[in-house]
């Protein structure tokens, strides 16, 4: 190996140290590249290496820090990159299940606390409940139409590919022809929960139904929202219920904050990955909805979602109350986009709501207009 | 289309931007360091970006640069092989199988070969531009399928074996992000992220795109629509936008509506979604003068 070399191979090793995915083939690119490019400047070595090791674009910042710290031995731009964003998007990335069920045998039922023992009684009753919610939810999700077909014995199209390998197999007998129909499959469900201050008495059930949720639906995904969004989806994957509540607990920064549901939710938005989740996705918020000040950005949020969403609902405890009204500016604003507003105030009502999501109800507002 | 030799026209990657700019494409010098690096590489290149910053527009460019025939496959959730390798023409199988009686007949010879985008570019004789339009809307599974294509070019038909790439194509992906793609396919390619032109790229781009728009008309689009994209829209406008609201404009005051007004009636043509419309609407005369000042 040319001495020339070590730099370009010690740049792929100093990725692969803080995390970047860098195979052999592309470090072997990055030098062919530099090679191709002359190179004239440290330019063309920077565009080379940003065209071959293919940094994730939310990580360019630290990308471009890493390249002046081993070039230039500019360690402070490292530091400096750190700087803090208005709205903070943890996403917990596609940590391989591997990893989870080496910890899972490993911790296997180290955690538990006085507070769980005080409260098991309530705790058992949920937990039929919230067993009973995981194994019925996959089939009582909406469900659409996919793109894929699947076999059918009667009433469906000719699938003229697998009919013709029976004719062939059959010697140019004509057997009963082979049928196929477009599938229907569960449509996506999202959940967002408000890990604000004042739901701080109901984020732990919201996280176990949410657990529940990942564990039953094919595809759901879990955020929560307070002055941060985080998505905890990856954590609440594994199967044991205390270890994927501790993960995830750890992986929220914002526990009993304030909420900044409108900012939040935008950023949500503006994040295509995510957004592309909520298309078409029955939405579930779990909040009261409590915005302080302006709600301008919440409603525009709002908007925003319930045009992507198939359903879009609202659960906040406070509905748990007969007295309450929508009555709140910010409530009162977002009533026109939302599908339904329900009683969150227990894992009961929440699983019988969220079992029923297929089935068509009035829009929240003439419910709510009936009511008042 | 007279066919150009790629080492004739990648020289360098300023002899790229040159050839593109010819083409009417304005890249800035990453994007064309990074087409230089797929050409002289031989691997595919990967375009990621909002929409409407012009990747497709760029696979359309390297084309004609190279006076190559471009193949555009779209993705779409739910694609699979038949749709983008190859399928067989059943009907005809069949009808072979009746006419052909008691003599034997292959079934799988090339007659009853449907070939779809990424089977017509490996059986061309020469060289193909393949534009992989919006991978990020296909399933997990189909971009997985094209791991085989992307790193040696071939395709396995289980009837018929492997068949290789006459000329090895040139092939472009492009996507909008709405989903993380898989490591192994970023792996195989030459990656590039296409952001937002600044003002100056992109009033150059709309002199060059629209039809007949005075300089000045360009630079007052490229600034307001810069501030119009620093805005919480939606759908903040792409290039294509920009281009067609310069025209627009253009338009209405060769009709008679004076320069502020013949923007704001344009708009419509920049803004394609009514909730950022009502948004942008109070503050767009001042956006607007201000671009003019």
């Amino acid at each position: 190996m040319p001495s020339a070399a070590a730099p370009f191979l010690g740049f792929g090793r100093l990725l692969r140290r803080y995390g970047f995915a860098i195979a052999p083939e592309q470090v072997s690119s990055f030098m062919q590249a530099v090679t191709l490019l002359g190179p004239l400047s440290m330019a063309d070595i920077r565009e080379a290496a940003l065209a071959t090791l293919a940094p994730p674009p939310d990580r360019r910042d630290e990308f471009e820090a890493h390249f002046q710290s081993h070039f230039y031995g500019n360690t402070s731009a490292v530091a400096e990159r750190d700087a803090e964003e208005e709205i903070r998007i943890k996403d917990d990335g596609g940590a391989d299940d591997e990893r989870i069920e080496a910890e899972q045998r490993q911790e296997g039922g180290e955690l538990s606390s006085a507070l769980e023992q005080l409260s098991r009684r309530d705790f058992l009753r949920d937990n039929d409940r919230l067993t009973v919610f995981r194994r019925q939810l996959s089939s009582a999700l909406p469900a659409r139409r996919s793109f894929r077909t699947v076999r059918t014995p009667s009433r469906g199209k000719l699938d003229l590919r697998r009919s013709l390998r029976e004719i062939v197999s059959a010697d140019g007998d004509v057997p009963s022809p082979l049928l196929r129909r477009r599938q229907t499959v569960p449509r996506k469900l999202l959940i967002l929960i408000d890990v604000s201050g004042s739901m701080k008495l109901h984020t732990s059930d919201y996280l176990k139904l949410a657990h529940a949720a990942v564990q039953g639906a094919d595809r759901a995904e879990i955020f929560t929202f307070g002055t941060r969004l985080t998505r905890i989806t990856t954590a609440l994957r594994i199967r044991d219920r205390e270890q994927a509540l501790a993960r995830a607990a750890a992986q929220v920064d914002d526990w009993d904050g304030g909420t900044r549901m409108g900012p939040t939710l935008l950023a949500f938005l503006s994040v295509p990955r995510f957004s592309a989740f909520a298309r078409g996705a029955a939405i579930v918020i779990l909040s009261d909805a409590l915005e302080r000040g302006d709600h301008a950005e919440l409603e525009t949020a709002m908007r925003r979602l319930s045009a992507r969403a198939f359903r879009l609902s609202l659960a906040t405890p406070l509905a748990g109350d007969p007295r309450f009204q929508p009555a709140t500016a910010a409530l009162r604003a977002i009533l026109p986009d939302l599908d339904d507003l329900v009683d969150g105030s227990s894992v009961n009502s929440l699983t019988d709501f969220i079992l029923s999501l297929a089935r068509s109800a009035p829009a929240a507002e003439t419910i709510w207009k009936r009511v008042s | 289309m007279p066919e150009v030799n790629t080492e004739t026209v990648a020289t360098s990657p300023e002899s790229v931007a040159q050839h593109l700019a010819a083409s009417r494409y304005l890249a800035d010098d990453s994007l064309a360091t990074a087409i230089f690096l797929a050409i002289r590489l031989g691997k595919p290149l990967l375009l990621e970006g909002a929409p409407g910053v012009g990747k497709t527009e760029a696979a359309k460019a390297i084309a004609e640069l190279l006076g190559r025939d471009l193949v555009r496959l779209q993705c779409y959730e739910g694609i699979d092989a038949a749709h983008a390798l190859y399928e067989w023409n059943y009907q005809r199988q069949l009808l072979a199988i009746r006419h052909a009686g008691e003599h034997e007949i292959d079934i799988y010879d090339d007659r009853f070969l449907i070939a779809r985008p990424l089977l017509q570019v490996l059986k061309a004789p020469q060289q193909r531009v393949l534009l992989v339009d919006e991978i990020d809307r296909s399933d997990h599974e189909f971009e997985a399928l094209l791991l085989e294509f992307l790193s040696d070019f071939q395709i396995s038909i289980p009837e018929r074996g492997t068949i290789r790439a006459e000329a090895q194509p040139i092939v472009i992906l492009t996507s909008n992000r709405t989903r993380e793609l898989a490591e192994a396919l970023r792996r195989r390619c030459v990656y590039h992220w296409i952001g937002y032109p600044d003002a100056e790229r992109e009033a150059a781009i709309i002199m060059l795109r629209a039809g007949d728009v005075a300089e000045g008309t360009a630079r007052a689009v490229a600034a307001a629509v810069q501030t119009i994209r620093a805005r919480p829209l939606a759908k903040p406008p792409g290039i294509a936008e920009a281009v067609e609201w310069a025209n627009a404009a253009t338009i209405l005051e060769k009709g008679g509506s004076p320069w502020p007004e013949a923007f704001r009636r344009a708009i419509g043509v920049l803004i394609k979604d009514e909730e950022d419309l009502s948004y942008i609407a109070p503050e767009l005369g001042r956006i607007v003068e201000e671009a003019l000042a």
